[in-house]
């Protein structure tokens, strides 16, 4: 039964399309149910608004997209449950100090399974690979990209139409599966989040849509530049190892090299912890942990590097959202601005192409 | 120019060193369908790519339906529809969410292009295979989709780049059949690119031959043996018949019809013989021939045909 709704559901989606642009809500569902629109003049669809409209029904029939998300979803559920069934103790133990019950939900865990935040910090990237690094390349493999673009449509609306509806499909999954974590939690707990938790995590479940359409976009431009798929995907995730494990590494080497000696004037330790600070700031993994700390736990004060002054006659306690979001501001514009560079990357390079056929 | 649907003038790319497209200026009228005809790699695809503006010009300008397409490519492709070499679809939509999906691109209303979708895969005789997903779609079948795709858009101008590549001849034979039925139906006018004589032959009004980004020559396809074989731009086949006494013999009428004016070169072989000419000398050769006491089985003019044409030119551009 479940399978022939979704089938159906589905078909509507590919097939025509028939949702009234500007009509009530009522009328939309009686056009669904019935399956035919009696106003169709009114429904001018712009080609623009096709595109996604194919892109995101793509995204969500495709075979890789079920998969990972299965995967997502399970692992964050497996967490949460583990976290519930025994560790209700570590929940309720851990929050003497503060009040954010349900905030840790999303970041402690009992040990089996690593927490919520960490998956989709690992899983994330992976995601958003996996959604771009065709994008271009396979158009052209298939030979459909100069057939779309022998349409009169602008050649840009193709690559923002893919951005766009891998943006769709992320906040989309990030966001079902953020409140699939609060809703099993509000069961689970029976305390429902104060506005202020809820806030922040809707706050964090945006912040990750913006580091996985990071990822997104780089594999866009994967796919932009080469012709083979795997290429394209093979770069990625080996930017994605890049970062999660090499560039640590090298950071590491670098930062030995400037270890101060017990001795050392003040200045020269303070310089050592900034740089230890700044060098792993480009790592767009660590960016995004930092903002997770800071949004998800309140009582992180400060990201870089304090000294004892800065540090004194504060008071310990958490920090109200405005704040938080303030301490990862430099952090989210960063990843914004890397994200935004790829695209503009991808951009650069598709416009410039020539696209013949298949060759 | 009102009536000039593709109007070339001066166009040239480069990649490079290479040149792709040399000072290329061509036009073609409305109704019109012109065949570009040329080996592979002569710059046939490029040439159709800047016609369509989704190829930088580096000199030269492109005019469809008067309108600029390196300044208004959009504009252009509103009226142009184009069937690439070897055209990709969607293969797991069926033949009619393909053709729906081209048509919202061309923001077409969902109903009447649901309306012109099924008419142009009728036209195209494809109703039947209309909600088959196109990965089940044979290679003809892909083609004909394909100019049901062009279609949908009603356009002015319709370039094919090489669309026969890989059918097999009946196939080819349906398939230009339905163009020029189109074409002469509704007035639309045909690029139609290939290395294919015969079919450019059968099927075009005109033809340009187009080696190495130059066209060679352009004009209609008698024109063109015309300009080539111009010393003796006609040939005469014929067979006589011996009967009972004829007044000379066959040496006699050979050295006859070789006096005759304007021939250049009579061979004679077995009561066969082929007349090369400058003019057109059928009557008067065949009064000769029964004046002379003998029948006459069959004369017959021999047209030249693109083959001719085409490996005239070839021949030149070797001897370059």
């Amino acid at each position: 039964m479940k399978s022939t709704l979704l089938k159906s559901g589905i078909d509507r989606l590919t097939t025509i399309i028939k949702i009234p642009s500007f009509n009530f809500p009522t009328n939309r569902f009686r056009s669904l149910r019935k399956g035919t629109v009696e106003n169709d003049r009114s429904l001018v669809l712009s080609p623009f608004k096709a595109m996604v409209q194919k892109e995101i029904t793509d995204h969500i029939t495709n075979w890789r997209f079920i998969i990972l998300f299965a995967i997502i979803a399970l692992a964050c559920l497996g967490t949460l449950f583990s976290t519930l069934s025994d560790g209700m103790k570590v929940l309720i133990n851990d929050n003497s100090e503060n009040n954010f019950f349900f905030l840790n939900l999303f970041t402690k865990s009992d040990g089996t399974l690593p927490p919520y935040f960490v998956f989709v910090g690992f899983l994330g990237p992976l995601f958003g690979i996996s959604l771009g690094f065709d994008a271009i390349s396979s158009e052209q493999n298939r030979g459909t990209l100069s057939r779309v673009l022998a349409q009169p449509v602008p050649r840009d609306s193709i690559l923002n139409a893919k951005f766009l509806a891998g943006i769709i499909v992320i906040s989309l999954m990030l966001f079902t599966l953020s409140f699939l974590v609060m809703g099993a939690g509000l069961i689970a707990i029976g305390i429902p989040p104060t506005a202020e938790e809820f806030m922040r995590i809707i706050v964090y479940t945006i912040l990750s849509i913006v580091y996985v359409s990071f990822w997104l976009n780089l594999s866009i431009l994967f796919s932009v530049r080469f012709r083979q798929p795997a290429t394209s995907a093979l770069l990625g995730i080996a930017v994605w190892l890049f970062f999660t494990i090499f560039y640590p590494m090298i950071a590491n080497l670098i930062i030995k090299g400037y270890e101060p000696s017990q001795y050392a004037t003040p200045r020269a330790i303070y310089f050592y912890q900034k740089l230890k600070f700044y060098l792993v700031q480009i790592m767009p993994n660590e960016l995004f942990d930092e903002i997770t700390s800071a949004i998800l736990v309140p009582s992180v004060r400060s990201l870089g590097p304090l000294t004892m002054e800065q540090m004194q006659g504060a008071i310990p306690g958490s920090l109200p959202l405005g704040q938080s979001i303030l301490l990862v501001w430099p952090q989210f514009t960063g990843l914004i601005a890397l994200t935004l560079l790829c695209f503009l990357l991808s951009y650069i390079l598709f416009m410039k192409r020539e696209i013949r056929s298949r060759g | 120019m009102a009536d000039k649907s593709i109007d070339i003038v001066g166009l040239t790319k480069k990649y490079g060193e290479h040149v792709a497209v040399d000072n290329l200026t061509l036009s073609v009228e409305k109704g019109e369908i012109f065949g570009l005809l040329g080996p592979n790699g002569a710059g046939k695809s490029t040439t159709i790519l800047m016609v369509l503006g989704l190829t930088e010009i580096d000199s030269g300008s492109v005019k469809v339906c008067g309108i600029d397409s390196s300044r208004y490519p959009l504009e252009v492709k509103r009226k142009v529809g184009y069937l690439p070499e070897d055209v990709g679809f969607y293969t797991d939509y069926t033949g009619l969410q393909n053709l729906m999906y081209v048509a919202r691109l061309n923001n077409i209303p969902i109903e009447e292009a649901r309306k012109t979708a099924l008419e142009t895969l009728a036209e195209v005789g494809l109703e039947k295979a209309k909600d088959k997903k196109v990965a089940s779609y044979s290679r003809g079948m892909r083609q004909r989709l394909g100019l049901a795709d062009v279609l949908i858009k009603k356009p002015e101008v319709i370039i094919l780049d090489e669309p026969t590549l890989g059918l097999d001849p009946e196939g080819v034979k349906k398939f230009l059949q339905l163009i020029v039925d189109l074409s002469r139906k509704k007035g639309i006018t045909v690029l139609f690119s290939s290395h294919h004589l015969h079919q450019v032959q059968q099927l075009c009004d005109r033809v340009g031959i187009f080696v190495k980004g130059k066209l060679l020559a352009e004009g209609k396809i008698s024109s063109l043996a015309e300009q080539l074989f111009s010393k003796n731009a006609h040939t005469l086949e014929g067979i006589v018949a011996e009967t009972e006494k004829p007044s000379l013999s066959l040496k006699e009428l050979t050295q006859k019809m070789e006096q005759m004016e304007g021939v250049a070169q009579v061979e004679m072989r077995d009561k066969r013989f082929v007349i090369t000419s400058k003019k057109d000398i059928s009557v008067p050769i065949s009064r000769l021939v029964v004046n002379s006491g003998y029948g006459l089985h069959s004369l017959s003019k021999k047209e030249y045909g693109l083959d001719d044409i085409y490996h005239q030119y070839f021949q030149e551009e070797k001897q370059i």
